[in-house]
Protein backbone atom coordinates (compact mmCIF):
# COMPACT_ATOMS: atom_id res chain seq x y z
CA UNK A 1 0.00 0.00 0.00
CA UNK A 2 2.38 2.24 1.06
CA UNK A 3 4.56 1.49 -2.39
CA UNK A 4 1.33 2.22 -4.89
CA UNK A 5 1.07 5.29 -2.81
CA UNK A 6 4.69 6.81 -3.51
CA UNK A 7 4.50 4.92 -6.86
CA UNK A 8 1.25 7.04 -7.32
CA UNK A 9 2.63 10.38 -5.99
CA UNK A 10 6.39 10.30 -7.73
CA UNK A 11 5.12 8.58 -11.21
CA UNK A 12 3.18 12.01 -11.19
CA UNK A 13 4.72 14.86 -13.44
CA UNK A 14 3.06 17.25 -11.20
CA UNK A 15 5.30 16.45 -8.07
CA UNK A 16 8.50 17.27 -10.07
CA UNK A 17 6.83 20.20 -11.70
CA UNK A 18 6.45 21.42 -8.24
CA UNK A 19 9.51 20.45 -7.35
CA UNK A 20 11.39 22.27 -10.35
CA UNK A 21 9.35 25.44 -9.74
CA UNK A 22 10.56 25.62 -6.13
CA UNK A 23 13.91 25.25 -6.97
CA UNK A 24 13.52 28.46 -9.74
CA UNK A 25 13.65 31.26 -6.93
CA UNK A 26 16.70 30.31 -5.64
CA UNK A 27 18.38 30.19 -8.86
CA UNK A 28 16.88 33.21 -9.91
CA UNK A 29 18.53 34.71 -6.34
CA UNK A 30 21.85 33.20 -7.02
CA UNK A 31 22.38 34.38 -10.73
CA UNK A 32 21.13 37.89 -10.11
CA UNK A 33 23.91 37.82 -7.12
CA UNK A 34 26.56 36.06 -9.05
CA UNK A 35 25.96 39.02 -12.00
CA UNK A 36 25.51 42.07 -9.58
CA UNK A 37 27.73 41.15 -7.13
CA UNK A 38 25.58 42.61 -4.44
CA UNK A 39 24.78 40.75 -1.43
CA UNK A 40 22.40 41.51 1.57
CA UNK A 41 24.14 43.37 4.02
CA UNK A 42 24.31 40.58 7.28
CA UNK A 43 21.15 41.10 8.87
CA UNK A 44 19.09 41.69 6.01
CA UNK A 45 17.53 39.43 3.78
CA UNK A 46 17.22 36.13 3.99
CA UNK A 47 19.33 34.36 6.10
CA UNK A 48 22.85 33.33 5.28
CA UNK A 49 22.51 35.12 1.86
CA UNK A 50 24.96 38.15 2.72
CA UNK A 51 27.49 35.26 3.22
CA UNK A 52 27.52 33.19 0.13
CA UNK A 53 29.69 35.35 -1.79
CA UNK A 54 32.43 34.76 -0.41
CA UNK A 55 31.28 30.91 0.29
CA UNK A 56 28.56 29.07 -2.22
CA UNK A 57 28.90 26.12 0.42
CA UNK A 58 26.44 28.44 2.34
CA UNK A 59 24.18 28.26 -0.25
CA UNK A 60 21.69 25.41 0.24
CA UNK A 61 21.09 27.01 3.60
CA UNK A 62 20.00 30.52 2.15
CA UNK A 63 18.08 28.12 -0.55
CA UNK A 64 16.30 26.62 2.26
CA UNK A 65 15.87 29.86 3.86
CA UNK A 66 14.66 31.71 0.48
CA UNK A 67 12.06 29.03 0.12
CA UNK A 68 11.13 28.18 3.27
CA UNK A 69 8.82 31.47 4.25
CA UNK A 70 6.28 30.95 1.36
CA UNK A 71 7.52 28.71 -1.72
CA UNK A 72 7.87 25.15 0.54
CA UNK A 73 5.03 25.71 2.67
CA UNK A 74 2.75 25.89 0.09
CA UNK A 75 4.17 23.23 -1.95
CA UNK A 76 3.85 20.89 1.14
CA UNK A 77 0.20 22.10 1.82
CA UNK A 78 -0.75 21.68 -2.09
CA UNK A 79 0.45 18.22 -2.06
CA UNK A 80 -0.47 17.35 1.65
CA UNK A 81 -3.80 18.75 1.02
CA UNK A 82 -4.64 16.45 -1.87
CA UNK A 83 -3.67 13.18 -0.67
CA UNK A 84 -6.93 12.51 0.97
CA UNK A 85 -9.22 15.28 -0.97
CA UNK A 86 -7.72 14.73 -4.13
CA UNK A 87 -8.82 10.97 -4.37
CA UNK A 88 -12.60 11.73 -2.65
CA UNK A 89 -12.92 14.22 -5.64
CA UNK A 90 -11.47 12.00 -8.40
CA UNK A 91 -13.72 9.16 -7.02
CA UNK A 92 -11.38 7.40 -6.52
CA UNK A 93 -11.24 7.02 -2.87
CA UNK A 94 -14.22 4.62 -2.81
CA UNK A 95 -12.75 2.16 -5.12
CA UNK A 96 -9.69 2.03 -2.89
CA UNK A 97 -12.21 1.66 0.16
CA UNK A 98 -14.07 -1.02 -1.38
CA UNK A 99 -10.82 -2.89 -2.30
CA UNK A 100 -10.38 -2.96 0.45
CA UNK A 101 -7.80 -0.96 1.22
CA UNK A 102 -8.33 -0.24 5.02
CA UNK A 103 -9.21 3.33 6.16
CA UNK A 104 -5.69 3.39 8.71
CA UNK A 105 -3.55 1.55 6.45
CA UNK A 106 -4.91 4.35 3.47
CA UNK A 107 -3.99 7.30 5.91
CA UNK A 108 -0.76 5.88 7.30
CA UNK A 109 0.41 5.01 3.04
CA UNK A 110 -1.14 8.91 2.46
CA UNK A 111 1.08 10.05 5.69
CA UNK A 112 4.25 8.13 4.54
CA UNK A 113 4.11 9.33 0.90
CA UNK A 114 3.73 12.75 2.24
CA UNK A 115 6.78 12.61 4.71
CA UNK A 116 8.69 11.28 1.96
CA UNK A 117 7.84 14.01 -0.20
CA UNK A 118 8.91 16.96 1.91
CA UNK A 119 11.90 14.91 2.71
CA UNK A 120 12.62 14.71 -0.69
CA UNK A 121 11.49 18.51 -1.73
CA UNK A 122 13.76 19.59 1.23
CA UNK A 123 16.94 17.36 0.11
CA UNK A 124 16.65 18.68 -3.92
CA UNK A 125 16.28 22.34 -2.53
CA UNK A 126 19.43 22.01 -0.50
CA UNK A 127 21.10 19.68 -3.20
CA UNK A 128 20.73 21.89 -5.83
CA UNK A 129 21.51 24.78 -3.73
CA UNK A 130 25.22 23.19 -3.25
CA UNK A 131 25.69 22.81 -6.93
CA UNK A 132 24.23 26.12 -7.78
CA UNK A 133 26.57 27.65 -4.79
CA UNK A 134 29.46 25.93 -5.70
CA UNK A 135 29.97 26.45 -9.41
CA UNK A 136 28.53 30.25 -8.96
CA UNK A 137 30.70 31.65 -6.11
CA UNK A 138 33.88 30.57 -4.49
CA UNK A 139 34.06 27.57 -2.67
CA UNK A 140 36.36 28.09 -0.07
CA UNK A 141 35.36 28.85 3.03
CA UNK A 142 37.43 32.02 5.19
CA UNK A 143 36.54 33.51 8.25
CA UNK A 144 32.86 34.42 9.76
CA UNK A 145 31.23 31.22 8.05
CA UNK A 146 28.99 30.87 11.74
CA UNK A 147 26.82 33.14 12.64
CA UNK A 148 28.49 34.55 15.47
CA UNK A 149 31.76 35.07 13.87
CA UNK A 150 33.99 32.33 14.31
CA UNK A 151 34.83 29.87 11.46
CA UNK A 152 32.91 26.24 11.35
CA UNK A 153 35.67 23.32 9.78
CA UNK A 154 33.70 21.85 6.33
CA UNK A 155 33.30 18.57 8.07
CA UNK A 156 31.46 21.18 11.02
CA UNK A 157 29.26 22.58 8.29
CA UNK A 158 28.46 19.77 6.14
CA UNK A 159 27.30 18.24 9.98
CA UNK A 160 25.18 21.72 10.97
CA UNK A 161 23.56 21.64 7.25
CA UNK A 162 22.37 17.96 7.39
CA UNK A 163 20.75 19.29 10.86
CA UNK A 164 19.55 22.61 9.50
CA UNK A 165 17.86 19.85 6.49
CA UNK A 166 16.11 17.73 9.41
CA UNK A 167 14.85 20.63 11.21
CA UNK A 168 13.28 22.32 8.24
CA UNK A 169 11.80 19.11 6.53
CA UNK A 170 10.40 18.95 10.85
CA UNK A 171 9.30 22.08 10.20
CA UNK A 172 7.17 21.31 7.03
CA UNK A 173 5.56 17.96 8.65
CA UNK A 174 3.40 20.22 10.58
CA UNK A 175 2.75 21.79 7.72
CA UNK A 176 1.71 18.65 6.51
CA UNK A 177 -0.21 17.48 8.91
CA UNK A 178 -2.76 20.54 8.74
CA UNK A 179 -3.41 20.00 5.08
CA UNK A 180 -3.78 15.92 5.60
CA UNK A 181 -5.83 16.72 8.70
CA UNK A 182 -8.10 19.12 6.15
CA UNK A 183 -7.72 17.02 3.35
CA UNK A 184 -9.44 14.36 5.67
CA UNK A 185 -12.62 16.76 6.14
CA UNK A 186 -13.42 18.06 2.76
CA UNK A 187 -13.81 16.50 -0.94
CA UNK A 188 -12.01 19.55 -2.24
CA UNK A 189 -8.43 19.13 -2.55
CA UNK A 190 -8.14 23.08 -2.85
CA UNK A 191 -9.88 23.74 0.08
CA UNK A 192 -7.75 21.49 2.27
CA UNK A 193 -4.53 23.13 0.88
CA UNK A 194 -6.20 26.46 1.51
CA UNK A 195 -7.08 25.69 4.82
CA UNK A 196 -3.61 24.75 5.62
CA UNK A 197 -2.11 28.20 4.31
CA UNK A 198 -4.83 30.26 6.19
CA UNK A 199 -3.72 28.53 9.36
CA UNK A 200 -0.26 29.18 8.53
CA UNK A 201 -0.76 33.15 7.92
CA UNK A 202 -2.47 33.59 10.59
CA UNK A 203 0.43 32.24 12.50
CA UNK A 204 3.09 34.55 10.68
CA UNK A 205 0.45 37.59 11.21
CA UNK A 206 0.11 36.97 14.92
CA UNK A 207 3.44 36.46 15.42
CA UNK A 208 4.22 39.93 14.98
CA UNK A 209 1.48 41.28 16.67
CA UNK A 210 2.50 42.43 20.62
CA UNK A 211 -0.98 41.47 21.71
CA UNK A 212 -0.30 37.90 20.79
CA UNK A 213 2.43 37.48 22.71
CA UNK A 214 1.10 35.08 25.26
CA UNK A 215 0.28 32.43 22.27
CA UNK A 216 3.33 33.20 20.02
CA UNK A 217 5.46 30.44 21.50
CA UNK A 218 2.28 28.09 20.59
CA UNK A 219 2.25 29.47 16.82
CA UNK A 220 2.80 26.78 14.21
CA UNK A 221 5.54 28.62 12.56
CA UNK A 222 6.94 30.26 15.78
CA UNK A 223 10.67 28.94 15.50
CA UNK A 224 10.56 28.02 11.82
CA UNK A 225 13.76 29.94 11.26
CA UNK A 226 15.26 28.64 14.44
CA UNK A 227 17.22 25.99 12.23
CA UNK A 228 19.77 29.76 11.76
CA UNK A 229 20.71 28.72 15.72
CA UNK A 230 22.65 25.65 14.42
CA UNK A 231 25.25 27.92 13.08
CA UNK A 232 25.71 29.13 16.42
CA UNK A 233 28.89 29.02 17.95
CA UNK A 234 28.43 26.84 20.33
CA UNK A 235 25.03 25.97 18.66
CA UNK A 236 22.47 27.58 20.39
CA UNK A 237 20.00 24.33 20.86
CA UNK A 238 16.98 26.10 23.14
CA UNK A 239 14.24 26.95 20.07
CA UNK A 240 16.08 24.27 17.94
CA UNK A 241 14.85 21.53 20.64
CA UNK A 242 11.34 24.15 21.51
CA UNK A 243 10.51 24.07 17.80
CA UNK A 244 11.28 20.31 17.55
CA UNK A 245 8.87 19.57 20.43
CA UNK A 246 6.65 22.07 19.13
CA UNK A 247 6.26 20.26 15.79
CA UNK A 248 5.59 17.02 17.23
CA UNK A 249 2.62 18.07 19.54
CA UNK A 250 1.21 19.44 16.48
CA UNK A 251 2.05 16.71 14.25
CA UNK A 252 0.79 13.99 17.04
CA UNK A 253 -2.76 15.82 18.21
CA UNK A 254 -3.71 16.64 14.35
CA UNK A 255 -2.66 12.96 12.55
CA UNK A 256 -4.79 11.39 15.94
CA UNK A 257 -8.07 14.24 14.79
CA UNK A 258 -7.45 12.73 11.32
CA UNK A 259 -7.42 9.69 11.67
CA UNK A 260 -10.50 9.71 14.05
CA UNK A 261 -12.07 11.95 11.57
CA UNK A 262 -11.01 9.65 8.58
CA UNK A 263 -12.08 6.15 10.32
CA UNK A 264 -15.34 7.04 10.74
CA UNK A 265 -16.44 8.68 8.69
CA UNK A 266 -19.48 8.40 5.79
CA UNK A 267 -17.76 7.77 2.09
CA UNK A 268 -20.04 9.85 0.04
CA UNK A 269 -17.87 11.07 -2.63
CA UNK B 1 -29.59 -21.41 -0.41
CA UNK B 2 -26.61 -19.86 1.06
CA UNK B 3 -27.53 -16.30 1.54
CA UNK B 4 -24.55 -13.96 0.22
CA UNK B 5 -26.67 -10.31 1.11
CA UNK B 6 -28.39 -9.76 4.34
CA UNK B 7 -29.54 -6.65 5.58
CA UNK B 8 -31.54 -6.56 8.71
CA UNK B 9 -33.44 -2.93 9.89
CA UNK B 10 -30.91 -0.95 7.88
CA UNK B 11 -31.48 3.06 8.32
CA UNK B 12 -29.24 5.61 7.15
CA UNK B 13 -29.78 9.31 7.84
CA UNK B 14 -28.49 12.24 6.52
CA UNK B 15 -28.95 14.79 8.91
CA UNK B 16 -33.16 15.02 8.60
CA UNK B 17 -33.62 13.09 5.34
CA UNK B 18 -34.29 9.04 5.17
CA UNK B 19 -32.05 7.99 2.69
CA UNK B 20 -32.91 4.16 3.75
CA UNK B 21 -35.42 3.48 6.12
CA UNK B 22 -35.11 0.22 7.15
CA UNK B 23 -34.42 -2.08 5.00
CA UNK B 24 -34.34 -6.25 4.81
CA UNK B 25 -32.85 -7.08 1.78
CA UNK B 26 -32.36 -11.01 1.13
CA UNK B 27 -29.66 -11.92 -1.88
CA UNK B 28 -28.89 -15.35 -2.04
CA UNK B 29 -26.16 -17.36 -4.01
CA UNK B 30 -26.68 -17.59 -7.54
CA UNK B 31 -29.55 -14.40 -7.91
CA UNK B 32 -29.16 -11.87 -10.17
CA UNK B 33 -30.81 -9.59 -7.24
CA UNK B 34 -32.69 -6.52 -9.70
CA UNK B 35 -32.44 -3.35 -6.95
CA UNK B 36 -34.75 -0.95 -8.50
CA UNK B 37 -35.95 2.53 -7.86
CA UNK B 38 -36.73 5.87 -8.67
CA UNK B 39 -33.74 8.66 -8.29
CA UNK B 40 -33.39 9.22 -4.72
CA UNK B 41 -34.38 6.49 -3.51
CA UNK B 42 -31.70 5.39 -1.54
CA UNK B 43 -29.89 2.92 -3.94
CA UNK B 44 -26.60 4.11 -3.63
CA UNK B 45 -26.74 5.27 0.02
CA UNK B 46 -27.62 1.37 0.10
CA UNK B 47 -24.48 0.19 -2.09
CA UNK B 48 -22.31 2.05 -0.08
CA UNK B 49 -23.21 0.78 3.06
CA UNK B 50 -23.22 -3.00 2.13
CA UNK B 51 -19.40 -2.22 0.89
CA UNK B 52 -18.86 -0.67 4.27
CA UNK B 53 -18.32 3.03 2.79
CA UNK B 54 -21.21 4.59 4.43
CA UNK B 55 -21.93 3.84 8.30
CA UNK B 56 -25.56 2.52 8.91
CA UNK B 57 -27.70 4.73 11.39
CA UNK B 58 -29.22 1.39 12.66
CA UNK B 59 -29.48 -2.28 11.14
CA UNK B 60 -26.91 -4.87 10.27
CA UNK B 61 -25.51 -5.73 7.07
CA UNK B 62 -24.03 -9.33 6.48
CA UNK B 63 -22.04 -9.90 2.80
CA UNK B 64 -21.04 -13.66 2.50
CA UNK B 65 -21.90 -14.24 5.70
CA UNK B 66 -19.37 -12.30 7.53
CA UNK B 67 -20.57 -8.91 9.13
CA UNK B 68 -19.45 -5.89 7.52
CA UNK B 69 -18.11 -3.35 8.00
CA UNK B 70 -16.22 -5.30 10.74
CA UNK B 71 -15.24 -8.31 8.66
CA UNK B 72 -14.11 -6.04 5.26
CA UNK B 73 -10.82 -7.05 4.97
CA UNK B 74 -11.36 -10.91 4.26
CA UNK B 75 -14.76 -9.85 2.64
CA UNK B 76 -14.15 -7.13 0.24
CA UNK B 77 -11.54 -8.67 -2.05
CA UNK B 78 -14.40 -11.34 -2.68
CA UNK B 79 -16.83 -8.62 -3.89
CA UNK B 80 -16.40 -6.59 -7.18
CA UNK B 81 -18.32 -3.69 -6.93
CA UNK B 82 -19.22 -0.20 -9.36
CA UNK B 83 -20.67 2.56 -6.94
CA UNK B 84 -22.29 5.49 -8.86
CA UNK B 85 -19.83 5.27 -11.81
CA UNK B 86 -15.88 4.91 -12.59
CA UNK B 87 -13.74 6.88 -11.09
CA UNK B 88 -9.59 6.30 -12.28
CA UNK B 89 -6.80 8.57 -12.08
CA UNK B 90 -6.88 10.26 -15.39
CA UNK B 91 -3.33 10.69 -16.24
CA UNK B 92 -2.60 6.85 -15.86
CA UNK B 93 -3.83 4.45 -18.29
CA UNK B 94 -6.35 2.03 -17.63
CA UNK B 95 -3.74 -0.97 -17.11
CA UNK B 96 -2.11 1.26 -14.61
CA UNK B 97 -5.04 1.78 -12.50
CA UNK B 98 -6.04 -1.35 -12.32
CA UNK B 99 -3.12 -2.73 -11.41
CA UNK B 100 -2.56 0.35 -8.92
CA UNK B 101 -6.43 -0.60 -7.24
CA UNK B 102 -5.10 -4.26 -7.31
CA UNK B 103 -2.17 -3.86 -5.34
CA UNK B 104 -3.79 -1.79 -3.08
CA UNK B 105 -5.62 -4.14 -1.03
CA UNK B 106 -5.46 -7.91 0.06
CA UNK B 107 -6.17 -10.77 -2.12
CA UNK B 108 -4.74 -9.79 -5.47
CA UNK B 109 -1.27 -11.80 -5.80
CA UNK B 110 0.99 -9.94 -8.29
CA UNK B 111 2.33 -13.01 -9.92
CA UNK B 112 -1.17 -13.47 -11.18
CA UNK B 113 -1.92 -9.60 -11.91
CA UNK B 114 -0.69 -8.97 -15.62
CA UNK B 115 -2.64 -12.03 -16.76
CA UNK B 116 -5.82 -10.85 -14.58
CA UNK B 117 -5.64 -7.58 -16.13
CA UNK B 118 -5.21 -8.88 -19.59
CA UNK B 119 -7.98 -10.99 -19.03
CA UNK B 120 -10.47 -8.58 -17.84
CA UNK B 121 -9.84 -6.61 -20.65
CA UNK B 122 -10.54 -9.02 -22.90
CA UNK B 123 -13.73 -10.06 -21.51
CA UNK B 124 -15.12 -5.80 -21.13
CA UNK B 125 -13.74 -4.99 -24.68
CA UNK B 126 -11.04 -2.95 -23.98
CA UNK B 127 -8.22 -5.86 -24.77
CA UNK B 128 -7.00 -3.17 -27.99
CA UNK B 129 -6.91 0.12 -26.01
CA UNK B 130 -3.23 0.26 -25.52
CA UNK B 131 -1.51 2.63 -23.57
CA UNK B 132 -3.90 5.71 -23.63
CA UNK B 133 -4.61 7.79 -20.46
CA UNK B 134 -7.95 6.91 -19.33
CA UNK B 135 -8.08 10.99 -19.77
CA UNK B 136 -8.75 10.31 -23.40
CA UNK B 137 -11.47 7.38 -22.60
CA UNK B 138 -15.11 8.13 -23.65
CA UNK B 139 -17.27 7.29 -21.18
CA UNK B 140 -18.30 4.35 -22.03
CA UNK B 141 -15.06 3.10 -22.26
CA UNK B 142 -14.55 3.97 -18.77
CA UNK B 143 -17.77 2.46 -17.91
CA UNK B 144 -16.07 -0.74 -18.89
CA UNK B 145 -12.76 -0.13 -17.15
CA UNK B 146 -14.49 0.46 -14.01
CA UNK B 147 -16.66 -3.28 -14.47
CA UNK B 148 -12.62 -4.71 -15.68
CA UNK B 149 -11.84 -3.22 -11.82
CA UNK B 150 -15.02 -4.99 -10.86
CA UNK B 151 -14.14 -8.77 -12.18
CA UNK B 152 -10.39 -8.32 -11.79
CA UNK B 153 -9.98 -10.90 -8.71
CA UNK B 154 -12.93 -13.54 -10.08
CA UNK B 155 -15.84 -12.15 -7.15
CA UNK B 156 -17.89 -14.40 -5.87
CA UNK B 157 -20.35 -11.71 -5.77
CA UNK B 158 -20.34 -8.37 -8.01
CA UNK B 159 -22.48 -5.34 -6.63
CA UNK B 160 -23.36 -3.18 -9.52
CA UNK B 161 -24.32 0.04 -9.29
CA UNK B 162 -26.41 1.26 -12.88
CA UNK B 163 -23.75 -0.44 -14.54
CA UNK B 164 -25.00 0.14 -18.23
CA UNK B 165 -24.66 4.45 -17.49
CA UNK B 166 -23.43 5.56 -20.61
CA UNK B 167 -22.78 2.60 -23.02
CA UNK B 168 -24.52 2.14 -26.20
CA UNK B 169 -27.37 -0.25 -26.85
CA UNK B 170 -24.90 -2.45 -28.47
CA UNK B 171 -22.52 -2.28 -25.24
CA UNK B 172 -25.46 -2.76 -22.83
CA UNK B 173 -26.79 -6.16 -24.62
CA UNK B 174 -22.84 -7.51 -24.49
CA UNK B 175 -22.49 -5.89 -20.97
CA UNK B 176 -25.86 -7.93 -19.79
CA UNK B 177 -24.26 -11.12 -21.63
CA UNK B 178 -21.24 -10.98 -20.22
CA UNK B 179 -22.93 -10.95 -16.53
CA UNK B 180 -25.34 -13.66 -17.28
CA UNK B 181 -22.38 -15.79 -18.58
CA UNK B 182 -20.29 -14.97 -14.96
CA UNK B 183 -23.72 -16.05 -13.05
CA UNK B 184 -24.06 -19.01 -14.72
CA UNK B 185 -20.43 -19.59 -13.83
CA UNK B 186 -22.15 -19.34 -9.96
CA UNK B 187 -21.43 -15.32 -9.42
CA UNK B 188 -24.13 -13.99 -8.04
CA UNK B 189 -24.84 -10.40 -9.37
CA UNK B 190 -26.33 -7.62 -7.29
CA UNK B 191 -27.62 -5.12 -9.65
CA UNK B 192 -29.12 -1.48 -9.00
CA UNK B 193 -30.73 0.26 -11.58
CA UNK B 194 -34.03 2.48 -12.50
CA UNK B 195 -34.13 1.07 -16.06
CA UNK B 196 -37.07 -1.34 -15.33
CA UNK B 197 -36.22 -3.00 -18.85
CA UNK B 198 -33.16 -3.88 -17.60
CA UNK B 199 -33.79 -5.71 -14.57
CA UNK B 200 -36.80 -7.60 -16.51
CA UNK B 201 -34.46 -8.99 -18.93
CA UNK B 202 -31.43 -10.26 -16.76
CA UNK B 203 -33.05 -10.32 -12.84
CA UNK B 204 -34.28 -13.65 -11.10
CA UNK B 205 -34.91 -11.73 -8.13
CA UNK B 206 -36.30 -8.23 -7.67
CA UNK B 207 -36.25 -5.57 -4.86
CA UNK B 208 -38.36 -1.98 -5.19
CA UNK B 209 -37.32 0.50 -3.21
CA UNK B 210 -39.23 3.42 -2.93
CA UNK B 211 -38.32 6.58 -0.50
CA UNK B 212 -35.66 4.64 1.33
CA UNK B 213 -38.12 1.79 1.97
CA UNK B 214 -38.00 -2.03 0.63
CA UNK B 215 -42.00 -2.29 -0.89
CA UNK B 216 -41.73 -5.51 -2.75
CA UNK B 217 -39.02 -8.28 -2.49
CA UNK B 218 -39.58 -11.17 -4.62
CA UNK B 219 -38.70 -13.97 -7.39
CA UNK B 220 -39.45 -12.07 -11.04
CA UNK B 221 -41.16 -15.17 -12.07
CA UNK B 222 -43.88 -14.89 -9.06
CA UNK B 223 -44.28 -11.50 -9.58
CA UNK B 224 -44.85 -11.42 -13.47
CA UNK B 225 -46.89 -15.04 -12.89
CA UNK B 226 -49.75 -15.47 -15.37
CA UNK B 227 -52.66 -13.68 -13.51
CA UNK B 228 -55.39 -16.71 -14.53
CA UNK B 229 -56.69 -14.80 -17.38
CA UNK B 230 -56.51 -15.08 -21.09
CA UNK B 231 -55.53 -12.01 -23.46
CA UNK B 232 -57.31 -12.17 -26.73
CA UNK B 233 -55.95 -10.45 -30.23
CA UNK B 234 -58.94 -9.60 -32.31
CA UNK B 235 -60.25 -6.89 -35.06
CA UNK B 236 -63.64 -7.61 -33.68
CA UNK B 237 -63.78 -7.42 -29.41
CA UNK B 238 -67.44 -6.66 -29.79
CA UNK B 239 -68.06 -10.09 -30.53
CA UNK B 240 -65.50 -11.60 -28.30
CA UNK B 241 -68.05 -10.77 -25.52
CA UNK B 242 -70.92 -11.84 -27.47
CA UNK B 243 -69.53 -15.33 -27.50
CA UNK B 244 -67.94 -15.38 -24.23
CA UNK B 245 -70.86 -14.05 -22.22
CA UNK B 246 -69.71 -12.13 -19.16
CA UNK B 247 -66.23 -13.69 -18.71
CA UNK B 248 -64.96 -10.63 -20.72
CA UNK B 249 -63.14 -8.46 -18.27
CA UNK B 250 -61.39 -5.77 -20.16
CA UNK B 251 -61.41 -4.12 -23.76
CA UNK B 252 -58.95 -2.25 -25.11
CA UNK B 253 -58.61 -1.69 -28.87
CA UNK B 254 -57.58 -5.10 -30.08
CA UNK B 255 -57.19 -6.28 -26.90
CA UNK B 256 -59.59 -8.17 -24.87
CA UNK B 257 -58.72 -9.82 -20.83
CA UNK B 258 -61.28 -13.06 -20.53
CA UNK B 259 -61.27 -15.23 -17.44
CA UNK B 260 -59.66 -18.45 -17.43
CA UNK B 261 -56.35 -19.64 -17.28
CA UNK B 262 -56.44 -21.71 -20.91
CA UNK B 263 -56.21 -19.91 -23.79
CA UNK B 264 -56.88 -23.29 -25.91
CA UNK B 265 -60.15 -23.66 -24.07
CA UNK B 266 -60.50 -19.70 -24.81
CA UNK B 267 -59.45 -20.56 -28.30
CA UNK B 268 -61.86 -23.34 -29.36
CA UNK B 269 -64.79 -21.40 -27.69
CA UNK B 270 -63.66 -18.37 -30.03
CA UNK B 271 -63.33 -20.28 -33.45
CA UNK B 272 -66.22 -22.24 -32.94
CA UNK B 273 -68.24 -18.87 -32.50
CA UNK B 274 -66.39 -17.51 -35.93
CA UNK B 275 -64.48 -14.44 -34.11
CA UNK B 276 -61.48 -13.70 -35.72
CA UNK B 277 -58.29 -14.75 -33.69
CA UNK B 278 -54.49 -12.80 -34.11
CA UNK B 279 -53.23 -13.59 -30.92
CA UNK B 280 -54.17 -15.42 -28.00
CA UNK B 281 -51.88 -15.69 -24.93
CA UNK B 282 -51.99 -16.08 -21.06
CA UNK B 283 -51.87 -12.56 -18.92
CA UNK B 284 -49.22 -11.48 -17.22
CA UNK B 285 -48.31 -9.02 -15.22
CA UNK B 286 -45.16 -6.37 -16.70
CA UNK B 287 -42.82 -5.71 -13.95
CA UNK B 288 -43.64 -2.02 -14.56
CA UNK B 289 -47.26 -2.62 -13.58
CA UNK B 290 -45.53 -4.57 -10.91
CA UNK B 291 -43.18 -1.33 -9.87
CA UNK B 292 -45.53 1.41 -10.14
CA UNK B 293 -48.68 -0.69 -7.78
CA UNK B 294 -46.31 -1.62 -5.36
CA UNK B 295 -44.77 2.02 -5.25
CA UNK B 296 -48.20 3.46 -5.59
CA UNK B 297 -49.90 1.04 -2.71
CA UNK B 298 -46.55 2.55 -0.09
CA UNK B 299 -47.35 6.48 -1.41
CA UNK B 300 -50.77 5.38 0.29
CA UNK B 301 -49.62 3.70 3.37
CA UNK B 302 -47.27 7.26 3.72
CA UNK B 303 -50.00 9.43 3.56
CA UNK B 304 -52.61 7.53 5.50
CA UNK B 305 -49.55 7.01 8.28
CA UNK B 306 -48.88 11.18 7.78
CA UNK B 307 -53.13 11.73 8.19
CA UNK B 308 -52.81 9.35 11.59
CA UNK B 309 -50.25 11.79 13.27
N1 LIG C 1 -24.17 12.81 1.54
C1 LIG C 1 -25.49 13.05 1.60
N2 LIG C 1 -25.95 14.02 2.40
C2 LIG C 1 -27.28 14.26 2.50
N3 LIG C 1 -28.20 13.58 1.82
C3 LIG C 1 -27.83 12.61 0.98
C4 LIG C 1 -26.44 12.29 0.83
N4 LIG C 1 -26.34 11.27 -0.05
C5 LIG C 1 -27.60 10.98 -0.43
N5 LIG C 1 -28.49 11.78 0.20
C6 LIG C 1 -29.96 11.72 0.04
O1 LIG C 1 -30.37 10.39 0.21
C7 LIG C 1 -31.39 10.04 -0.71
C8 LIG C 1 -30.98 8.80 -1.48
O2 LIG C 1 -29.91 9.06 -2.33
P1 LIG C 1 -29.21 7.96 -3.23
O3 LIG C 1 -28.02 8.57 -3.86
O4 LIG C 1 -28.98 6.75 -2.41
O5 LIG C 1 -30.35 7.68 -4.32
P2 LIG C 1 -30.31 6.72 -5.60
O6 LIG C 1 -31.42 5.76 -5.44
O7 LIG C 1 -28.95 6.17 -5.81
O8 LIG C 1 -30.69 7.74 -6.77
P3 LIG C 1 -30.20 7.79 -8.30
O9 LIG C 1 -31.06 6.84 -9.08
O10 LIG C 1 -30.50 9.20 -8.68
O11 LIG C 1 -28.76 7.45 -8.34
C9 LIG C 1 -31.60 11.27 -1.56
O12 LIG C 1 -32.73 11.94 -1.07
C10 LIG C 1 -30.37 12.11 -1.36
O13 LIG C 1 -30.68 13.45 -1.44
MG1 LIG D 1 -27.53 6.29 -7.38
Amino acid sequence: MIAVELHKLFRRPRTWTTIAVLNALPLLVAVLLQLTDLAPRPGEGPPFLSAVLTNGTLFPLAALAIVLPLFLPIAVAVVAGDSVAGEAQAGTLRYLLARPAGRTRLLVAKLVSVFAFVLVTVVVVAAVGYVVGTTLFEAQPIAGTSVSGSTLTPEELTGRTVLAIGYVTVSMLGVAAFALFFSTFTDSPLGATLGALAVLVTSSLLFTLDAASPIAPYLPTRYWLAFVDLFRDPILWRDVVRGLALQGVYVGVLLTAAWANFTTKDITS
Amino acid sequence: MTAVIVTRGLVKRFGRVRAVDGIDLDVRAGDVYGFLGANGSGKTTTVRMLLGLVLPTAGEVELLGRRMPRAARSVLPRVGALIEGPAHHGHLSGRANLSLLDASGPGGSWRTRRRRIDAVLEQVGLAGVGRRPVAAYSLGMRQRLGLAGALLRRPELLVLDEPTNGLDPQGIAEIRELLLELNRQGTTVFLSSHLLAEIEQMATRVGVLDRGRLVLQDRLATLTAPTGATVVRTPEPDRVRAALDGRVTAVDGERVVVKGDDPAEVNALLVGAGVPVIGLAPERPTLEEVVLAAARAAGDRVEVRERGR
